[in-house]
């Protein structure tokens, strides 16, 4: 279950969460944020219980995207204890993502 | 606007293989390009199935009007943006549009990005291959499209609304005519880019120009360039495709030099032939 993180939010679930987070920065009309939706989709239902998984639309919470100087879209981050370690821009594949997320 | 069963991007051996297999199966077929491509360099090709020492222009030639002959349609033209509204693809040309319930990315060899100091490392970090995706995050800023071509002026045409302002970077190659009032052109030779993120283009004879985002449109939108602006995988300049040459996006195919391997007209020809039968039974499914 992907949840979706805003301005209000990103703060409770990412910042302030122990272990990893991975966010999804995203928009409603990106081609390629469409196809790795449902990679994303299907990671966070095999690691249910380890990591939170997140998506940020990038129209409705421009402030995140600009704090994490998200210059491209589809971007993702992991966090880390609150702290992004990590980023991938662009659309990959499922093996990808795993090995962007183990590190 | 012309609308068919399907669009091929590409006039090379891949592209006509693949309109043989569906014009011959009663599908309608538009093959946009600006001829063919590598294979008209090859003076004499000595390695193709049953006709030793043929041109490749000759060879080029009876594959297309074997194609035409059974009711391809041919577009001199240069595709530069492709869209996707849920039932079917526009392939944006700059001369026309043409739509299809299934493209065939047949585009031949990708050129090399040039080896601009700091290019590769600002990717997503004011250097984008797409002004349709990007564009939003420069609203304002002031920004640089590299290239010189019809490819370039059309990413240059999408940042135009958006960017407070837009420079065209031909890094010492000739601007290009018709130019829209408000894009501005530089043709300086670059050196390389500063900051992280990006903040300027230095020429080399020594000069800035401030930016923050550097949009790449080399020459011809590559079939890897297009590909990217709607979600399709890629490993570098090649497109991912599987045994069907299907991509991961339904519907989009790609053969030919564009997805790698051997770059040889028979392994095109034979590629083509898997595409076009692919595609063949993907239409008659829809």
């Amino acid at each position: 279950m992907v949840k979706e993180l805003n301005n209000n939010n990103f703060e409770s679930e990412v910042l302030k969460s122990q272990g990893k987070v991975l966010v999804d920065f995203s928009a409603t009309w990106c081609g390629p944020c469409k196809m790795l939706a449902p990679i994303v989709d299907a990671y966070a239902e095999a690691h249910a219980g380890e990591l939170m998984v997140g998506k940020v639309d990038i129209d409705e919470s421009m402030a995140l995207a600009q704090t994490y100087q998200v210059m491209s879209v589809p971007t993702l981050i992991l966090f880390e204890n609150g702290a992004p370690v990590r980023q991938s821009i662009g659309l990959i594949p499922a093996e990808a993502l795993e090995q962007f997320v183990n590190g | 606007m012309q609308s068919k069963d399907a669009v091929i991007v590409g006039q090379g051996p891949a592209g006509v293989s693949a309109a043989l297999y569906l014009q011959r199966a009663g599908l309608q077929t538009v093959l946009v390009g600006g001829g063919p491509g590598g294979l008209a360099k090859a003076e004499c090709i000595d390695n193709y199935y049953g006709l030793p020492a043929i041109s490749g222009a000759d060879l080029h030639a009876a594959g297309v009007a074997q194609a035409q002959a059974l009711g391809a349609q041919l577009a001199d033209d240069q595709v530069v943006g492709v869209e996707y509204d849920g039932a079917a693809f526009t392939l944006v040309g700059s001369k026309d549009r043409y739509t299809g319930r299934a493209i065939l990315f047949a585009t031949g060899a990708a050129r090399v990005t040039p080896p601009i100091p700091g290019l590769k490392d600002l990717e997503g970090q004011g250097v984008s291959y797409c002004a349709v995706c990007d564009g939003f995050f420069y609203r304002g800023k002031e920004v640089a499209v590299l290239g010189n071509g019809d490819y370039a002026l059309h990413e240059a045409g999408e940042l135009l609304p958006l960017a407070a302002r837009v420079t065209l970077l031909t890094d010492g190659k000739p601007a290009p005519e018709d130019l829209p009032d408000n894009l501005f052109v530089d043709t300086r030779p670059i050196d390389h880019l500063e900051g992280s993120p990006l903040q300027a283009v230095h020429f080399k004879e020594g000069e800035t120009l401030p930016v923050s985002g550097l949009f790449v449109a080399l020459g011809v939108a590559s079939a890897a360039d297009l590909a990217k602006k709607i979600g399709i995988f890629t490993e570098g300049q090649y497109i991912k495709v599987n045994e069907k040459m299907e991509t991961n996006f339904p519907g989009i195919y790609a053969a030919g030099d564009c997805v790698g391997g051997l770059l040889q007209v028979a392994k095109a020809v034979g590629e083509g032939a898997i595409a076009g039968t692919a595609m063949v039974q993907y239409l008659r499914k829809k």
